[in-house]
């Protein structure tokens, strides 16, 4: 073991109150990094949610559509003229809008539509756990998701309600789709949609598109906006990221998460920097010494960059931990924060780089450095 | 014959700012050669620590030239300073200056770690010049657990283990009590029979003095006189 290195670590040991100061620092510090970068990532993966799971190659949608809840709506009779176009082997609508959803008990709460093509290609749900999903041929059936089964008045299948004066019943019961707006998804065939929604039958938001065995991507997508008109053609990534983008930096969530992670960084820095300078100024007699008797500036630079990094480790594993915990606790809410190895890793080097950073205080006390201390008592 | 290994010329130093500024060393000269135990005694606030900051190049003075090994030190920057001391000069001090969380050992050995030397070949010097100073079996004790007189034998072996040709000690005795600080003038004596190494102690024990080959006497930044041990013996028998 380098002298140095002990030197670090026995100097960082030696007062504990101060070390456990430094670790809680740290900790708190990148725990709120940890969950605001871990929001960040589940809700960069929720507002895609419906995007990812809809089979559509090409979606295609009102000029100015920001996201998929969007609410603006194209003439279907488009749908004819895409599939006209050479490499689309199926286009078929969706329907998407808000209804108020009477509970049996009489009380109305909001819910989230989304209706497509019950056969072929449409956007179904998902991690179906009761019913079936044929069912929802059935007049008046939907499939709801069993988190929202309070909220919606529903303690399980074949129970009834009411959307827009209409009768529904629940055929079908989903485990886990949850939307981030925490307004419930509502699932159902494309026409009830339209009654549930108020939407024109000529009407629909979006027209999702299947291409033909072979069909090259980007060549599909110029050929239909070439033949459309009034409409934007989008490949999944193109809406997904599209959508990302309205929900992170449109509405500024994303910005207030960035944000969140900036003050836990610069708490974490101050609290460290504090800690490794006044460190740094109980130890200066001993560094002073070190220079006395010849060492390089570099050789205590070393020292305390060693205590800032060891720092880094400890703080970091139990911030870790607790970050674990975190994303564990949130694994089944409507936001959860997810810790994927790619963050992890960044994390840590976001630790350490913190930690060195705020070395930079110490060190500049030791660079200022009298060495004639040492013939002072 | 010996060779100087360390020579310092007209050295004129301020310290201080404002009206607190005084002139702490007034032209002093003086040159030690290798093999030789000289002592530095003047009253307090005479200059003596200063000039022992300067000759061990922890400080540069206003006026004057110091050589080390014959190598002048005016135009080093402080990196290289550092190099100097690092290769040549050791340092005892009064409050000796250990590392407390370190055991003797590692504290011995701190000074060939900032040489760079192997850890290895390090341990082993560092324990062979304790078992030199008389403290072999207490390699592994924290300066805590060792008494004055054994902490500053560890400062003493620190000094010596890399070698140094200038060894300076600023009332190393100041804080022992008579056995303890014959223990250390003995020591140190020892250390000054080297023909390669000088030892210039600061100090205004008397004691010591059967020690020393040269007494040299500072008084308000300026030498006043100088003479051998045994004459130094003499006056202070007769006073
Ligand atoms: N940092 C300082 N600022 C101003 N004056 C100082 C400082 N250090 C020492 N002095 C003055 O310089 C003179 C020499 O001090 P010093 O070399 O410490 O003397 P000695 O070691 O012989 O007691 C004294 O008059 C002392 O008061
Ligand atoms: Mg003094």
């Amino acid at each position: 073991m380098s002298l140095q290195f002990r030197l670090a670590s026995r100097n960082l040991f030696h007062d504990r109150l101060r070390f456990i100061a430094t670790i809680i620092g740290i900790i708190f510090s990148i725990v709120l990094v940890t969950v605001q970068m871990g929001l960040y990532v589940g809700f960069r993966l929720m507002v895609t949610t419906m995007i990812d799971h809809a089979p559509a190659e090409l979606w295609i949608m009102p000029v100015g559509t920001k996201c998929f809840e969007d609410p603006s709506l194209l003439d279907e009779r488009q749908r004819f003229r895409a599939l006209a176009v050479p490499g689309v082997a199926e286009a078929t609508p969706l329907v998407i809008g808000y209804a108020q959803w009477r509970l049996p008990q009489g009380t109305t709460t909001p819910v989230f539509v989304v209706g497509s093509e019950l056969r072929g290609l449409g956007l179904h749900p998902w991690n179906v756990v009761e019913g079936r999903l044929d069912d929802l041929s059935v007049p008046g059936a939907v499939a709801i998701d069993q988190t929202y089964f309070e909220r919606l008045g529903i303690t399980g299948v074949e129970q009834a309600a009411e959307l827009r004066d209409r009768k529904v019943q629940v055929m079908a019961v989903t485990k886990g789709i949850r939307s981030f707006t925490t307004t419930p998804y509502v699932f159902t065939d494309v026409e009830r949609a339209r009654s549930f929604t108020g939407i024109a039958p000529n009407k629909a938001s979006y027209l999702l598109v299947k291409l033909a065995p072979g069909a090259d991507l980007w060549t599909v997508q110029q050929a239909v906006r070439a033949n459309l008109a009034d409409v934007e053609v989008l490949t999944a990534a193109e809406f997904a990221s599209r959508s990302r983008s309205f929900w992170l930096f449109g509405t500024g969530a994303g910005a207030a998460l960035f944000a969140g992670a900036l003050l836990g960084l610069i708490v974490g820095t101050v609290i460290v920097a504090q800690t490794l300078y006044s460190s740094t100024k109980d130890h200066i007699n001993e560094f002073a010494t070190l220079r006395a008797i010849g060492s390089t500036s570099r050789y205590i630079y070393t020292v305390i960059i060693w205590q800032a990094l060891l720092s880094a480790i400890v703080g970091f594993a139990g911030a870790a931990a607790i970050g674990k915990i975190v994303a564990a606790a949130t694994a089944e809410s409507a936001l959860p924060v997810i810790m994927t190895p790619l963050l992890t890793v960044a994390l840590f080097v976001l630790t350490l780089t913190m930690c060195i950073g705020s070395a930079i205080a110490a060190i500049v006390k030791v660079m200022r450095i009298d060495p004639t201390l040492v013939f002072s008592r | 014959m010996t060779e100087i290994v360390l020579e310092a010329t007209d050295l004129v130093h301020h310290l201080g700012q404002g009206a607190g500024r005084v002139q702490a060393l007034k032209g002093v000269s003086l040159a030690l050669k290798g093999g030789e135990l000289v002592l530095l005694m003047g009253p307090s606030g005479s200059g003596k620590t200063t000039l022992l900051s300067i000759l061990g190049c922890l400080m540069t003075p206003d006026a004057g030239t110091v050589k080390v090994g014959g190598q002048a030190v005016a135009a080093l920057d402080a990196e290289a300073l550092a190099k100097l001391r690092r290769e040549r000069i050791g340092f005892i001090f009064q409050s000796y200056h250990l590392f407390p969380t370190l055991n003797a050992e590692d504290n011995v050995r701190l000074a060939l770690d900032v040489r760079g030397e192997r850890a290895r070949a390090a341990k082993l010097a560092a324990r062979e010049v304790l078992a030199t100073v008389g403290l072999g079996h207490k390699r592994k004790s924290l300066p805590r657990e060792l008494s004055g007189g054994e902490q500053q034998r560890v400062a003493i072996a620190r000094a010596i283990v890399g070698k140094a040709q200038v060894i300076l000690a600023d009332e190393p005795t100041g804080a022992l009590d008579t056995a303890n600080g014959q223990a250390v003038m003995a020591l140190l004596a020892d250390i000054a029979k080297d023909p390669a190494r000088a030892v210039l102690v600061v100090t205004h024990d008397p004691r010591i003095l059967p020690f020393a080959s040269r007494v040299i006497h500072i008084e308000d930044g300026r030498i006043v006189s100088e003479e051998s041990g045994g004459e130094s013996m003499k006056k202070v028998s007769n006073a």
